[in-house]
């Protein structure tokens, strides 16, 4: 079976280290981070941390770094250009998958819990390996595949509706928010190719100047790697840019369905 | 432990070069099913009694029995469809996967002949 519960040595500890706030902290927030040393040899915790609000950022980010610099050293997590553009620092917060930098502490009623992106395996703290997703996404073959060369002089042409066709497939950071909240990818994640790398395929099969649209359905035309979307839609409930895997998958499916009839 | 290389892992076995079929009896049988469950429920409500004789003979009357045997047969193929995808999204351990899809097979086969011919036998026994 699908493996819904945690192995032993993945329980988390509710009672991890408690780091009080200072004593004159005029707007104190509790943050609950999910931590884990592979070299501990223990089981995961949820640490506290205390931190005074009218001392940091107002992204959940901000405090992140805030507790790395003067909390606690030992803290890890991913983080790069601190305004939603890398996709680095995508965790689950608050029960949701986004970018730590741009998810405002303020938009989170209670504490703020904080875990690494869901079912993947964890390399340190909020640090997941992605090693399998990022695989996924290259199999894909996300780059222009065309037999007609490429004119001498200029670009390959599009016209802007051609254009706007690819324009919000193409935002997609591969933050791994969407394949990481998706039900079917957890538990059929070696196989199902996730909705990034889906998104990804869309992108290159919808792309006017790409001539390789019958190999790339050949390709996904598969029980596993695509059909195991059930349209669930946590993809694009939990996508931080606001793009749309689920309906990109579904118009793959159509496509699938058009060239038979 | 393997040493395959991550893109190996993700490409496997490759495409099974199907799927679409399967996706698309799947929104057939549910369509089918619409007027199908509806005619049903509303054939069964308007019923004047639902004691035994009375339902036997509205069953074996006019073109009852062909939307019967239409409505166990498309039933009883998209629960097939159904259950053989859930099978697959849950049950990973190789020996009980076949198994359970070999056993929902068979059981949606005989579910299906069995309703086709308790339905045709009420049908011809008024004849």
């Amino acid at each position: 079976m699908a493996e819904f519960r945690l192995p032993l040595n993945s329980r988390v500890n509710r009672n991890g280290k408690v780091h009080k706030a200072p004593a004159d902290a005029a707007d104190v927030r509790r943050f609950q981070i999910y931590r884990f040393d592979p070299d501990a040899g223990a089981n995961p915790r949820l640490d506290s941390f205390e931190v005074d609000m009218a001392a940091c950022g107002p992204m959940v980010l901000d405090a992140l770094i805030k507790i790395k610099n003067e909390i606690d050293s030992s803290l890890t997590f991913r983080r790069s250009c601190r305004e939603g553009i890398c996709g680095s620092c995508a965790m689950n917060i608050d029960g949701t998958n986004t970018l730590a930098c741009t998810k405002a502490c303020a938009d989170v009623k209670g504490d703020v819990k904080i875990y690494p992106l869901p079912h993947m395996p964890v390399v340190k703290d909020l640090v997941p390996d992605l090693t399998q997703f990022y695989a996924q996404y290259a199999s894909v073959k996300p780059w222009l595949q065309s037999r007609t060369p490429a004119p001498p002089d200029r670009e390959r042409l599009q016209t802007p509706e051609e254009q706007e066709k690819i324009d919000r497939p193409s935002a997609c950071i591969l933050c791994a928010c969407c394949s990481t909240s998706c039900p079917s990818y957890w538990w059929n994640g070696d196989r199902y190719l996730g909705p990034a790398a889906l998104l990804a395929a869309y992108r290159w099969i919808i792309d006017s100047r790409d001539e390789a649209t019958g190999e790339r359905l050949d390709a996904l035309e598969d029980p596993f790697k695509l059909y195991r979307c059930h349209t669930i839609m946590n993809c694009t409930e939990a996508c931080p840019k606001d793009l749309n895997p689920a309906k990109a998958i579904a118009e793959i499916k159509i496509m699938m369905a058009e060239r038979q009839h | 432990m393997s040493l395959r290389s991550p893109v190996g892992k993700a490409l496997g076995q490759g495409s099974a070069k199907d799927g679409v079929s399967h996706w698309w009896l799947q929104r057939v049988t549910a369509v089918a099913l619409v007027p199908l469950t509806l005619w049903f429920v509303f054939a069964l409500l308007g019923r004047p009694s639902f004691e035994h004789q009375p339902v036997l003979s509205w069953i074996g009357e006019g073109w009852t029995p062909v939307g019967l045997v239409l409505l166990v047969l498309v039933l009883c193929y998209h629960s097939a469809l159904g259950v053989q995808t859930v099978l697959e999204d849950y049950v990973h351990a190789k020996p009980v996967k076949i198994a359970a899809l070999l056993a929902s097979t068979f059981l949606h086969a005989l579910l299906a002949v069995a309703g086709t011919y308790a339905v045709l036998k009420i049908a011809f026994q008024g004849l």
